[in-house]
């Protein structure tokens, strides 16, 4: 990230920029708690979500005099790091999550690894026993640095008050710049109690942490020479787009070259959904042209993305005829999956407004849309076959799919909208219209189920204005709902539709597709009246979308005080939806009982080569007329 | 695949080494040996790690070794405009009549007898691991009765420094 919207000072010592909290010169005598509020204040955190215990105690104690840091009292730690994500991914700031010593700071461990995977910029702060008993397996001790070492950007563990300011400014720095990711700050309870001075600002001293920016020239004008020889050129966009914030850049670039583009679940809305050279996403269930495009393209102009599994299928086989150039902020993605005729190391922004200016050059001549014109016959004709699209149940009952784009429609422009993971995801992902960067958040690395609910109430704390939707399966809700109360003790007014089919969608599909319809331990949902044992074998009638309610979602919602309101029937969707949207002062959970059979599509199985593609069960799209030249 | 010495400079904070090792461990490389000091800067830690892998899996290594932030440099040294060395210490039973045949071992390999006992001596001795491979072969017949070796130090021939610049930089924060 080029811009960085904290305060946090960069690790030479210049004159602090624009809009960046002043530099306290005085010292303040003040004990290591207050010391930690005061640095969180001086770099700019204005929400905090966590949980308090013993270790770090002493540091609620100031935190509760602080006008600066709103604090949210979450109802598990879990709940607070993907919160904090969720802030973090709907501003663009740092998302601050605190949690107490030992079980506290071990719950943040899977949020943690979440921004890790995703590069959110993320600081967690973590009470640890008092320095001297460290190691001692002292009650409620955990080594949380050791335990989060292979999951974090970097992590620190305090002992010293002195250290608090500068550990803390570091964190903010590193969690913000480069690749963005999650950074821990582990501050024993004594250096939290004990009495030390505070000064702002303090001087970092990060000598091995040189996040590199500028691209380099030679290697911007032979990506720009491949570009202006390419017949058959994508533009792989990944999450790095939207982290730089280069979405006006992307749409130069494409409009510039005239070459279809993909966004990665990462990237969706980085390029909106409406431009008539966005093909859709790649990947495991990405749409029959995006996926197809890059497996016969003649060059992949990867930007911030990182040629994940769920992207190129099988990577043996993976785009086997493109030539590669790889733009990322991170060198070890470059040729870390797929080799890179042309890497470029630097912020994509950078890239991509260098390389529009090389091919506004000489290049530039012989790049523009009508020199693709035979490669947009052949991708319009696959985007036209195979359109991404469901059939309506038969049996009358609300199809998953419907909901989730009835809901896009429905919803006031900018909503933005959470997903957790499996079948509704994938549902959203396709179906919801994605047209401006920061709208859609999910755990796309990680794949953590549970992530929706409290990563749409950090998005909504961040962004108080907005709408927020999250979209989430009734496995995933169970996960976290919890979170629900602090929404509405806290007045975060979010909206949840439970997109439930009574199963753990995904698994189920899997094991449709892939184990007998032997369907063990995907059975969310007693569907037979006693008896549940959360299997269905083979032979027995699908379960139906009635049955008892354990829970009742409806309660569920209403027990946390939130308006629960419940659609079974298709003629009740759209009402259901704009009561859920006229709804602004508490949060509002819809139970969306849809049909359990939905599948999504298309599908590279796993494991395959992206030429497998599925269009549909059954489907497979016949590119006899993309013959390669 | 082949054989590559990193000499890695890292801040001599807590911690580090772990973080070098468990990123190792991490992504699935095997460490054939490592050894770690400070280096003439009190402030930085010298790690030399003998890695046996290919060059690509090589070049992943060490970039996700450079994101490390307390990593300072890293340089591959060329074994040919480099000095590798390791130490070994080593116990070989001995009696009255092997003894001097053992002493003569030690000289031909430059090494040093630093204890002597009526059943056994333990011998010193730093080389390339070719060097002393060669000498624990010569040794085997006698007996060793113990064996312990550091792990490979090296450094590059010439007059030219690879702390100087890394240096420099730890001079500007601190």
């Amino acid at each position: 990230m080029t811009e960085q919207a904290t305060g946090a000072p960069k690790p030479q010592p210049r004159a602090p920029r624009g809009g960046a909290p002043q530099p306290t010169t005085t010292v303040a005598h003040v004990t290591g708690a207050q010391s930690l509020i005061r640095s969180l204040e001086a770099v700019g955190a204005d929400t905090v979500f966590g949980i308090p215990g013993g270790a770090i105690l002493p540091a609620y104690d100031p935190m509760m005099d602080s006008t600066a840091v709103r604090h949210i009292l979450v109802r598990h730690e879990q709940g607070a790091g993907h919160a904090a994500t969720g802030y973090a991914q709907a501003t663009g700031k740092v998302g601050v999550c605190m949690a107490t010593s030992g079980p506290g700071a071990t719950n943040l461990v899977t949020p943690i690894a979440d921004a890790h995977m995703d590069s959110v910029p993320l600081v967690a702060i973590t009470g640890q026993v008092a320095s001297k008993t460290i190691g001692t397996d002292a009650f409620q001790e955990a080594d949380i640095c050791g335990i989060t070492l292979p999951i974090t950007k970097h992590n620190f563990l305090v002992t010293d008050p002195a250290d608090i300011p500068r550990t803390i400014a570091e964190a903010f720095h590193i969690a913000s710049t480069g690749r963005p990711g999650p950074v821990l700050v582990d501050i024993a309870k004594d250096a939290l109690q004990r009495r030390t001075t505070f000064s702002w600002p303090p001087t970092p001293e990060l000598p091995g942490y040189r996040p590199v920016s500028r691209p380099h020239a030679k290697q911007i004008r032979e990506a720009a020479r491949l570009i202006a020889e390419a017949r058959r050129p994508v533009l792989y966009a990944g999450g790095g787009v939207i982290k730089a914030r280069a979405s006006a850049e992307l749409r130069a670039l494409a409009e510039l070259t005239g070459a279809p583009v993909t966004t990665t679940l990462m990237a969706l809305g980085a390029f909106p959904d409406s431009h008539p050279q966005h093909l859709g996403m790649p990947g495991m269930h990405g749409s029959v042209a995006a996926v197809t495009a890059l497996q016969k393209a003649d060059l992949i102009v990867a930007l911030g993305a990182r040629f994940d599994d769920r992207v190129t299928g099988r990577i043996e086989s993976f785009a086997p005829h493109a030539k590669i150039v790889h733009a990322d902020i991170d060198p070890a993605e470059i040729g870390k999956n797929r080799v890179a005729d042309v890497p470029i190391v630097g912020d994509v922004k950078d890239v991509m407004n260098d390389l529009t200016s090389a091919l506004r050059g000489d290049a530039g001549s012989q790049a523009g849309p009508a020199r693709y014109a035979a490669w947009w016959d052949q991708l319009n004709r696959w985007r036209e076959t195979y359109p991404l699209g469901y059939d309506l149940p038969e049996n009358g009952s609300l199809s998953p799919q419907q909901v989730i784009e009835r809901i896009g429609q429905l919803a006031p422009e900018d909503t933005i909208y959470t997903a957790g993971v499996g079948q509704h995801q994938m549902w959203a992902a396709h179906y919801l219209p994605f047209e401006k960067p920061g709208t859609w958040l999910n755990s796309g690395g990680l794949g953590t189920m549970g992530y929706a609910v409290p990563a749409a109430m950090g998005a909504k704390a961040g962004s108080p204005g907005t709408t927020v939707w999250a979209i989430d399966g009734d496995g995933c809700f169970q996960m976290t709902n919890q979170e629900l109360a602090t929404a509405a003790l806290n007045n975060i007014p979010i909206k949840v539709a439970i997109i439930n089919n009574g199963a753990l969608g995904m698994v189920r599909q899997w094991q449709t597709l892939f184990y007998n319809q032997r369907y063990s331990n995907t059975v969310l949902r007693d569907a037979r009246g006693g008896a549940y044992s959360g299997s269905v074998g083979e032979g027995h009638a699908a379960a139906t979308s009635t049955g008892t309610r354990i829970p009742d979602f409806v309660k569920l919602a209403e027990a946390m005080g939130c308006v629960g309101l419940r659609c079974e029937e298709p003629d009740q969707l759209d009402a259901v939806i704009e009561k859920a949207n006229a709804i602004n002062d508490r949060p509002v959970v819809v139970d969306f009982i849809v049909h359990e059979d939905a599948m999504v599509w298309p599908m590279v199985a796993a494991g395959t080569s992206n030429d497998e593609v599925m269009a549909a069960r059954g489907v497979r799209p016949d590119f006899s007329d993309a013959a390669d030249d | 695949m082949s054989k590559h010495t990193l000499s890695v400079l890292v801040e001599n904070k807590p911690g580090v080494l772990s973080r070098i090792t468990s990123l190792f461990s991490r992504r699935g490389f095997n460490i054939d040996s490592l050894a770690v000091g400070t280096t003439e800067h009190p402030e930085v830690s010298r790690i030399t790690i003998v890695v046996n892998v290919e060059a690509l899996p090589l070049e992943q290594v060490t970039k996700q070794l450079n994101k490390l932030v307390n990593v300072l440099k890293i340089v591959e040294l060329d074994p040919q405009a480099a000095i590798h060395r390791e130490l070994i210490l080593v116990k070989v039973r001995a009696d009255n009549d092997t003894r001097s045949q053992i002493v003569e071992i030690v000289q031909l390999f430059r090494a040093k007898t630093v204890d002597v006992a009526p059943e056994a001596v333990t011998i010193e001795a730093t080389g390339s691991s070719d060097k002393l491979e060669a000498m624990l072969r010569m040794l085997e017949p006698f007996g060793i009765k113990e064996l312990v070796q550091s792990g490979a130090i090296a450094i590059g021939r010439g007059a030219r420094s690879i702390t100087d610049r890394s240096l420099r930089a730890l001079e500007r924060t601190a």
